[in-house]
C-alpha cells in the first residue's frame, strides 16, 4: 500500500512532463500537421536554461541558498528563452517550407534537432559534463503515511505542472487566440477569410508549445536533479516518450497529449517499481503498440465530422 | 451608379494550368451581380483571387478604388470584402457560436458586432437554436446558413457567395435567395456565383457568364435570361 501510494506520486510526476512536452508535439501537429522532432530538444534547452540561469545568480555553486523566488525567476526565464528560440526556428527553419512537401519540413526538423544538439554540446554552450540542478523548489516532507513521505518537491512539480495545462486549456478555450488556434488547426485557408493572421497564431503556437516544454524541463531537473550528456541518451528519450504520449492520447488533440502523458508516466512508473526498473522505455512502446492496434487514432482522437 | 469592385485583365494559374485567361468586369455598388459558367469555368478562382486566397499571375483588383491585388486574405476581410466560399467552409468541431465570433474576427466594435448577430438571427433564426451545437453536425441547409451569417458578420459592403443553393433542397434554396433578397436589401454588394442560373438571374440586375476561363457574355440579368445562348446553356431550355 505505501509502495503503491509513492509509486502513484512519481508517476503522476513524472507524468505531468512528460504532458507538458506532448502539448507541444500535439498543438504543432494540429495546426500544421507535421512531427517537429526538434521538440524534444526544446525540453532540454528547458533544462539546460534553467541550470545556466541559476548559474547566472551563482544558485549552483555548493552551499549557495538560492531565496524561494529564485524558482519562479528560473522557470520564468527558461520559458522566455525557449519561447523566442521556439518562435525563431519555426520562423527561420519551418516557414519558408510552408508550401513544400511535408517530408522536407520533417527533415528540417531532424536537421533542427541535430543542431541544437550539437551546439549545446560545444564546451561555449553546455559541454559534455552531467551538471547537477540545485534545488530551487523546496523541499519537505509534508506528511508521512504509513511510512511513506509525501514530499513537498513531488507536489509542487505535480501542481506547477496541472497549473500550466489548466492556463493552457483557459488560453486554448477560452480566448481569442485560442479560437484563432482551433479554426487554423480545422481549415488554415478559412481561417484566413475570416481575418485571422494564420502566420502569427503559428508563431504563437510555436512559442507556446516550446514554453511547456522548458517548464517540463524544469520541472523535471527539479525533480531528478542529475541533468545528464549526452543529450541524446536521457533528454531525447524522454521527448520521445512524450511524442509517444501525444500519440497515445491522440495527436493532434490536447486533452489527449494531457491524457497520454499521465498515462505513459503511470505505465513507465509502475512498470518500473512492479515489474522490472530495466524495461521502463519497453512499457511505453509497449503501450504505444496496443494503442495503435486498438484505436488507430489514439485514444480521444477521433474523425472529423465533414458534412458536403 | 459606380464600381465598387473594378477588376482588370484578372489572370490566374495553378502551376501549369491557366485557370483565368485576364477577365474584366466590374461590380457596382449596391447591386447583385451573378457569374455563371459551367464546371471548372473558373467561378470560384475568381472569388479566390477578390478575397486573397490566391494570387493573381497578372491584372489588377481594385476594391472602393484602391489596388488589393495580392494582399493577403486576413486583410482584405478587414476593408469589407466577405467571402463565403465554395463548400461552406464550415469550423466543423467548432459550434455555432464560435463560427460566428470568427466571422467577426477582425472588428474591433464589439456593439456593432452585437447589433448584426441580432440581425443574423432575424434572418436566420435557425442559428439561434442551434448556438452551442457543434456545427458539423448541422444539416447542410443549416450549414450554408451558418456560411452566410458567418459572411455578414464581418459586415462586408460586398458579399462573395460561392453557389450557395449547391445540394439543398428546392425549398431550403428558395428560402437561401429570399435571405440574399432581404441582404441586399439591407444596403450589402452581392457578387453570387452559382449553377442554378434562372434563380440567380432572377435574383440578380447584372450577370457575367464564363467560359473556360475567360468571360464571354455580360450584361442586365434580364437580358441574359432571355438570351438564346445563355437559356441553351444554363437554363436547360433547347
Ligand atoms: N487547386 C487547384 N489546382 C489545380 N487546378 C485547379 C485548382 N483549383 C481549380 N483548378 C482548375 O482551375 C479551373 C477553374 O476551377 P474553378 O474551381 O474556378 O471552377 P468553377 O467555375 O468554380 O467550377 P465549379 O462550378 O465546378 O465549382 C478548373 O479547370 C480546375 O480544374
Ligand atoms: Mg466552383
Amino acid at each position: 500500500m505505501t509502495r503503491v501510494l509513492q509509486t502513484l506520486m512519481d508517476g503522476v510526476a513524472v507524468g505531468s512532463t512528460y504532458a507538458l512536452i506532448a502539448l507541444g508535439y500535439t498543438m504543432v501537429y494540429g495546426i500544421l500537421r507535421f512531427i517537429n522532432f526538434a521538440h524534444s530538444d526544446i525540453f532540454m534547452l528547458g533544462a539546460w536554461f534553467s541550470f545556466s540561469l541559476a548559474g547566472v545568480f551563482g544558485w549552483t555553486l555548493a552551499g549557495a541558498t538560492p531565496p524561494p523566488w529564485a524558482a519562479v525567476v528560473v522557470l520564468l526565464g527558461a520559458m522566455s528563452g525557449t519561447a523566442v528560440l521556439g518562435y525563431a526556428i519555426e520562423r527561420v527553419a519551418y516557414r519558408p517550407l510552408r508550401s513544400a512537401p511535408r517530408i522536407n519540413v520533417l527533415i528540417a526538423a531532424i536537421g533542427v534537432s541535430l543542431l541544437i544538439e550539437n551546439i549545446g554540446q560545444l564546451p561555449i554552450a553546455f559541454g559534455t559534463q552531467p551538471q547537477r540542478m540545485p534545488s530551487l523548489l523546496p523541499d519537505a516532507v509534508l506528511f508521512e503515511v504509513s511510512g511513506v513521505s509525501i514530499r513537498l518537491v513531488d507536489t509542487l512539480v505535480i501542481g506547477i505542472a496541472l497549473g500550466l495545462m489548466a492556463a493552457l486549456e483557459w488560453l486554448i478555450y477560452g480566448t481569442r487566440l485560442g479560437l484563432a488556434m482551433r479554426a487554423v488547426s480545422t481549415d488554415a485557408q478559412t481561417a484566413a477569410l475570416m481575418g485571422v493572421p494564420v502566420d502569427r497564431v503559428v508563431s504563437a503556437t510555436f512559442a507556446v508549445g516550446s514554453a511547456l516544454a522548458a517548464a517540463a524541463g524544469f520541472l523535471y531537473a527539479s525533480k531528478y536533479p542529475g541533468i545528464n550528456q549526452p543529450a541524446h541518451a536521457t533528454w531525447i528519450l524522454l521527448g520521445l516518450k512524450a511524442f509517444v504520449a501525444a500519440v497515445v492520447g491522440g495527436i493532434g488533440n490536447v486533452r489527449g497529449a494531457m491524457a497520454g502523458g499521465l498515462l505513459i508516466g503511470m505505465v513507465e512508473i509502475f512498470g518500473a517499481a512492479y515489474l522490472s526498473p530495466h524495461l521502463r522505455d519497453v512499457y511505453v512502446f509497449a503501450l504505444l503498440i496496443l494503442v495503435l492496434l486498438v484505436r488507430p487514432a489514439g485514444l480521444l482522437g477521433r474523425a472529423t465530422v465533414e458534412k458536403v | 451608379m459606380s464600381a465598387l469592385l473594378q477588376v482588370q485583365g484578372l489572370a490566374v494559374r495553378y502551376g501549369a494550368v491557366a485557370a483565368l485567361h485576364g477577365i474584366d468586369f466590374d461590380v457596382h455598388e449596391g447591386e447583385i451581380l451573378t457569374l455563371l459558367g459551367s464546371n471548372g469555368a473558373g467561378k470560384s478562382t475568381t472569388l479566390r483571387a477578390i478575397s486573397g486566397m490566391i494570387r493573381p499571375s497578372s491584372g489588377t483588383i481594385r476594391f472602393d478604388g484602391r489596388d488589393i491585388t495580392g494582399l493577403p486574405a486576413h486583410e482584405i476581410v478587414g476593408l469589407g470584402i466577405a467571402h463565403a466560399p465554395e463548400g461552406r467552409g464550415i469550423f466543423g468541431p467548432l459550434t455555432v457560436d464560435e463560427n460566428l465570433r470568427l466571422g467577426a474576427f477582425a472588428r474591433k466594435d464589439p456593439a456593432g458586432v452585437a447589433s448584426d448577430r441580432e440581425r443574423v438571427f432575424a434572418l436566420f433564426p435557425r442559428l439561434a437554436e442551434r448556438i452551442h451545437q457543434v456545427s458539423g453536425t448541422l444539416s447542410g441547409g443549416e450549414q450554408q446558413m451558418l456560411a452566410i451569417g458567418r459572411a455578414m458578420l464581418a459586415r462586408p459592403r460586398l458579399l462573395l457567395l460561392d453557389e450557395p443553393s449547391l445540394g439543398l433542397a428546392p425549398q431550403v434554396v428558395a428560402t437561401i435567395f429570399r435571405i440574399l433578397r432581404e441582404i441586399h436589401a439591407g444596403g450589402t454588394t452581392i457578387l453570387l456565383v452559382e449553377q442554378n442560373a434562372s434563380m440567380a438571374l432572377a435574383t440578380a440586375q447584372r450577370g457575367a457568364v464564363l467560359e473556360v476561363g475567360r468571360i464571354v457574355l455580360q450584361g442586365a440579368a434580364s437580358d441574359l435570361a432571355a438570351s438564346d445562348d445563355v437559356r441553351r446553356a444554363y437554363l436547360g431550355v433547347h
